[in-house]
């Protein structure tokens, strides 16, 4: 609790540094739109439309849009494509007309644009030292985002056996958890440290005490086990789409940064910061495990839970504290990807699969294989974007996924386990 | 010992020309292993350097806890791989055949942690140990004629068998509710359903009560009679003392001492490989029969 | 409120092409989970591969239907052997990880643009593709009784459906029967136990696995002659969990567990959803919006496929003995 205390703190100071100005007042759906480059796009017409309420802007040189509504409510916000830019169009094709939200004050929008309708074209042309580096410090940073969901899946995984398919659905809770406190107020440098609290105890350790210890109690067996996560991610992505509806959001402060320029590569501060505590965060799990004395039966209950378990560790206090961490460290994940990307119901879920091969790259329930195989994943994910269409790069990883098992199944730091 | 019945005589007699080592050759062996070795990190499970099973005996496999037994069983029937070794069954070479090819070839084990399919009944459970089973196949399992006569003479084979391990009444019970001693006595009647040349029991005993382990040890030597050799773990010394022609003891992976029962036990190396292990405890896993004076 | 329509869009559905679909997916699912304990998170793999078989294969390469069909199978248990032989060796757990994973590789291949021209990108595949099927059509006139309303080509479907689904469910009957089932159910069970009693475990496992992403293939084909069109994200992993809780519901390794699931699980969801639907549209509920019909569907799809698994495994006719056992 107290490293999470610590945590919280430096997390805070931090973020404060990039602090942006106060919003104008006033009710209005907002954006700013911005190639694949990073350039903006100017000249781009961008029409909101409700009952009774149609308004049509144009983006700024800055790439900036601002269409002020009469009142919150359901408004349909479509851009024309024909004002895009020659070859620049919609990452995901249905952003070119979605509905959205507005309550009061500024709704910010976001948009992903991709080059080209092909990619083809597009990667082949852009062999460049400079995309190569930038795509190595993305694929670090996304390295950093995925090793801090796939700690917790693997510590989850080592202590109870279960493969929990619905951890990336911890992610979007944490990612939730801030909006919530975010529009109610606080300032994210508050509200993020705050949610990481909050959903680790609430969906870490709660979900835990109310779904799994009972379910153990039962001896559910491992495979049952998997269906349930299953059934829960299903659960709470549609009780979050529910609640929140399906249009992206982001948080208030830090939403529209600028990279800072290093040499050839643009970095967002707000994804040096999260890197930089990210890593801190997996650090202080790892000395933990190591140092600490229930980090060391935490170890212990991974090796061989029944011996443990003869040995006088306390079994089941182990594995709250394993779902609260795992929670936590989730939760983290899913506020950094919510601030540098957008805050979606689905948002984990898409981020599921490449936390299974980070895993299964490392090697199931080992905790330095989890760490280096997200870097790899992390890393081979924004490299293949050179070869490949950046649409396909997660199935790029998912490939490497399925070559690892047919190599070496027991992942590249996993060993063997008894029969008999 | 009252270990009586034909096979039984000729298996001692041939055995008492044995010299007493670890090692030793046998006249007839089933099965023979040599430098065979399994580590677990730093830790050598298994390092032996050569053992002999002779055929048609019932042999014990003896060791504290620890000792590398269940591993061992692990290696031979193909379940886990050697580092190093080779071993050769009725004279073929086994090195590294999958588990079930080794089953196969009539050299089948039990686990220490018993395996009951818990959803299946009694009698199916019986009936998957037979061999060679025609509606096995996916094809033929769709046309019923073609295995219907072989499947009845299973049937009736398996039900000699449950009568036998006293479990016909639970034929049609699920596996799963059995108690435990029942679910040792299933997963050894259901290896014997595959007619094995060597059955390999990995505790056949623990847990089995003490009226039960008298008839159990009764089947252990009529399987004897039939002409299958035997290789147990067991850790109770009566019930070695009282059925096995041959003992084996293992300590920390490597075989210490071979010889008939009486001998073994009083070999001064197994008694301190166990007082070693065990300090003052008894030597029968439960503790509940002996006491390490009486036994040694 | 219109009872009669709600009830009658709810038989409909339970009885039609939908619940076809999903019986089939959901009795692969049988072989495979309910009967030999694999777990396959990507059914909908096998169904995407049925469907855009015939979709490519026709449309896009105008070739016959009756060519697809069998193609289609083919790529199917191409499919489960490259799915099963990295997997089947390994724990539970990997089947699991790397059958959903293939199952989203295989959706964003046809959905990317890169392949476009073959698979249709995200629009996917839209013509006449089960023209051939169709030209069959005995019927002459549409069903249009109080409770049930078809179209003379739904009708078709539905017979040939249903029918496939007789002669599937009987070959599962014979096939659970006989040694070859019980060696699988072992294999759930124990997979070492088995195997120690001289049977290639692998072996059967991968003709589940095939048997059972054949059945899937099929439900995907039925899928492309009914609605003649494939997208690619109606193959959204999703489906494959549909499939889970009708199995479920029905009772797993029952045989006729997903045909009673399928029923059930779509006349349930389609009664709830027009139920509610029609009580927004009323005015009778006001704090629910006519787009939040969706999600609800969904949330009971995952508190039903929790509570059944921890609850029902056996399905909600399932039998007490074995109840009995789980609790255990
Ligand atoms: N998969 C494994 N990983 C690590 N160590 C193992 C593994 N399997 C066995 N061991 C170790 O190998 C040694 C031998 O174990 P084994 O189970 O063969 O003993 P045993 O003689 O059967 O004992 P017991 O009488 O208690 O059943 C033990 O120290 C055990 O901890
Ligand atoms: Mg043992």
């Amino acid at each position: 609790m107290l490293s999470g205390a610590l945590l919280a703190g430096v997390f805070a100071c931090l973020l404060l540094a990039f602090a942006p100005p106060a919003a104008a007042a006033g009710t209005a759906i907002v954006g700013t739109l911005k190639g694949p480059d990073g350039a903006p796009l100017a000249n781009v017409s961008v029409t909101a439309s409700a009952e009774g309420f149609t308004d049509t802007v144009v983006s700024g040189p800055d790439g900036v849009f601002r269409i002020e509504v009469p009142k919150g409510g359901k408004y349909l916000l479509s851009v024309d494509e024909t004002t895009l830019p020659a070859g620049v169009s919609f990452t995901k094709p249905e952003d070119q007309s979605r509905s959205i939200l507005v309550l009061m004050g500024d709704k910010k929008v976001l948009f992903g644009f991709s080059s080209g309708d092909g990619g083809g074209g597009a990667t082949a042309s852009s062999f460049t030292w400079a995309r190569i580096s930038q795509l190595l410090v993305d694929g670090l940073f996304f390295g950093i985002l995925i090793a801090l969901g796939a700690v917790g899946l693997n510590l989850i995984f080592g202590t109870t056996g279960l493969t929990n398919f619905s951890h990336g659905e911890l992610l979007t809770l944490g990612a939730f958890t801030a909006i919530v406190l975010n529009e109610l107020g606080l300032n994210l440098i508050i509200a993020a440290p705050l949610a990481v609290l909050i959903s680790a105890m609430l969906w870490g350790w709660g979900q835990n005490k109310i779904l799994w210890k009972p379910l153990r109690r039962r001896k559910t067996g491992l495979i049952a086990s998997m269906v349930v996560t299953i059934g829960l991610a299903i659960t709470i992505r549609y009780t979050l789409l529910l609640l929140f509806g399906g249009s992206p959001r982001s948080y208030q402060q830090f939403a529209g940064q600028s990279g800072l320029a290093f040499g050839p590569v643009s970095i967002t501060p707000k994804s040096i910061v999260f890197a930089i505590l990210a890593a801190i965060a997996i650090a202080a799990t790892v000395s933990w495990l190591q140092r600490s004395r229930i980090g060391k039966a935490t170890r212990a209950v991974s090796d061989n839970p029944a011996l443990a378990s003869a040995t006088g560790i306390d079994v089941e206090r182990v594995i709250s504290v394993v779902w609260i961490l795992g929670a936590g460290l989730a939760a983290f994940a899913g506020i950094y990807l919510g601030s540098t990307q957008d805050v979606t119901w689905n948002m984990g879920q898409r981020l599921l699969l490449v936390m299974f091969a980070a895993v299964t790259l490392g090697g199931l329930g080992t905790i330095y294989g989890a760490i280096v195989g997200a870097l790899v994943v992390g890393m081979f994910v924004q490299l293949s974007t050179l070869f490949i269409p950046t649409e396909m790069k997660t199935v790029g990883a998912l490939f490497l996924m399925i070559i690892i098992l047919l190599v070496r199944p027991q992942g590249i730091l996993g060993r063997r386990e008894r029969v008999g | 010992m009252p270990a009586n019945g034909q096979r039984a005589l000729e298996a001692q007699a041939v055995l008492a020309g044995v010299p007493k080592v670890p090692g030793a050759p046998k006249p007839d062996p089933i099965l023979v292993a040599s430098s065979v070795v399994r580590r677990f990190g730093g830790l050598s499970a298994v390092d032996v350097e050569h053992v002999e099973v002779q055929r048609g005996s019932i042999t014990a496999l003896i060791g504290p806890n620890g000792a590398g037994k269940t591993t061992f069983f692990n290696l031979l029937t193909g379940f886990d791989a050697p580092d190093e070794g080779t071993w050769s069954f009725n004279g073929r070479s086994m090195g590294r055949l999958s588990p079930y090819r080794v089953a196969r070839l009539g050299m089948v084990r039990t686990f220490q942690l018993t395996k009951a399919l818990n959803r299946l009944r009694v009698i199916d459970n019986m009936l998957l140990g037979a061999k060679g089973q025609r509606g096995e196949h996916l094809w033929a399992s769709l046309l019923p004629f073609l295995w219907r006569r072989q499947e009845a003479n299973n049937t009736e084979r398996a039900d000699l068998l449950l009568k036998r391990f006293s479990l016909d009444a639970k034929r049609t019970d699920f596996a799963g509710s059995l108690s435990g001693g029942q679910r040792k006595l299933l997963e050894m009647a259901r290896a014997l359903m595959s007619e094995p040349e060597l059955i390999m029991l990995d505790e056949p005993m623990a847990g089995v009560n003490p009226a039960l382990t008298q008839s159990l040890l009764q089947h252990i030597k009529m399987i004897r009679e039939e002409g299958a050799t035997v290789l147990f773990v067991e850790h109770d010394m009566d019930m070695v003392h009282d059925i096995s022609d041959w003992v084996i003891v293992m300590a920390q992976g490597q075989i210490i001492a071979e010889g008939p029962p009486g001998d073994v036990m009083k070999n001064p190396e197994v008694i301190d490989a166990y007082l070693g292990a065990h300090h003052e405890r008894a030597l029968t896993e439960s503790g509940e029969s002996l006491t390490t004076g009486d036994t040694i | 409120m219109d009872l009669t329509f709600v009830l009658g869009q709810s038989i409909t559905q339970a009885l039609g092409v939908t619940a076809i679909i999903y019986c089939l997916a959901a009795m692969g699912l049988n072989l495979q989970f309910g009967y030999t304990g694999l777990l396959n998170f990507g059914q909908v793999a096998f169904a995407a591969i049925g469907a855009y078989s015939v979709g490519v294969i026709v449309i896009s390469f105008g070739a016959s239907l009756w060519a697809a069909i069998p193609i289609g199978l083919l790529a199917s248990v191409a499919l489960a052997l490259v799915l099963g032989i990295p997997t089947l060796r390994l724990r539970a757990d990997y089947l699991a990880i790397v059958t959903i994973a293939t199952s989203e590789i295989i959706r964003l291949m046809v959905r990317s643009i890169a392949l476009r021209d073959t698979f249709g990108g995200a629009n996917g595949i839209n013509g006449k593709m089960g023209q051939a099927f169709h030209d069959l059509n005995p019927f002459h006139a549409d069903i249009d009784l109080p409770f049930l309303t078809w179209t003379r080509q739904d009708l078709w479907v539905v017979t040939v459906g249903w029918s496939l689904i007789a002669i599937f469910t009987l070959a599962t009957w014979l096939l659970v029967r006989s040694p070859w089932g019980r060696v699988v159910k072992g294999i759930r069970e124990d997979e070492n136990a088995v195997v120690s009693l001289g049977k290639n475990a692998y072996v059967y496992k991968m003709q589940a696995l095939i048997l059972g992403g054949l059945l899937g293939t099929v439900g995907g084909i039925v899928w492309a002659i009914a609605k003649q069109s494939v997208q690619p994200d109606n193959f959204v992993p999703d489906v494959t969990f549909f499939s889970y809780t009708i199995l479920l519901l029905g009772g797993a390794a029952r045989v006729f567990g997903p045909i009673v699931g399928a029923i059930i699980f779509w006349f349930l969801l389609v009664f709830v959803g027009e139920f509610l639907n029609q009580m927004i549209a009323a005015g009778w509920i006001t704090f629910l919006l006519p787009t939040d019909v969706g999600p609800i569907r969904f949330i009971l799809v995952g508190l039903g496929l929790m509570g059944l698994m921890i609850f029902r495994p056996q399905g909600i006719f399932g039998d007490k003995r074995e109840l009995a056992l789980d609790a255990r």
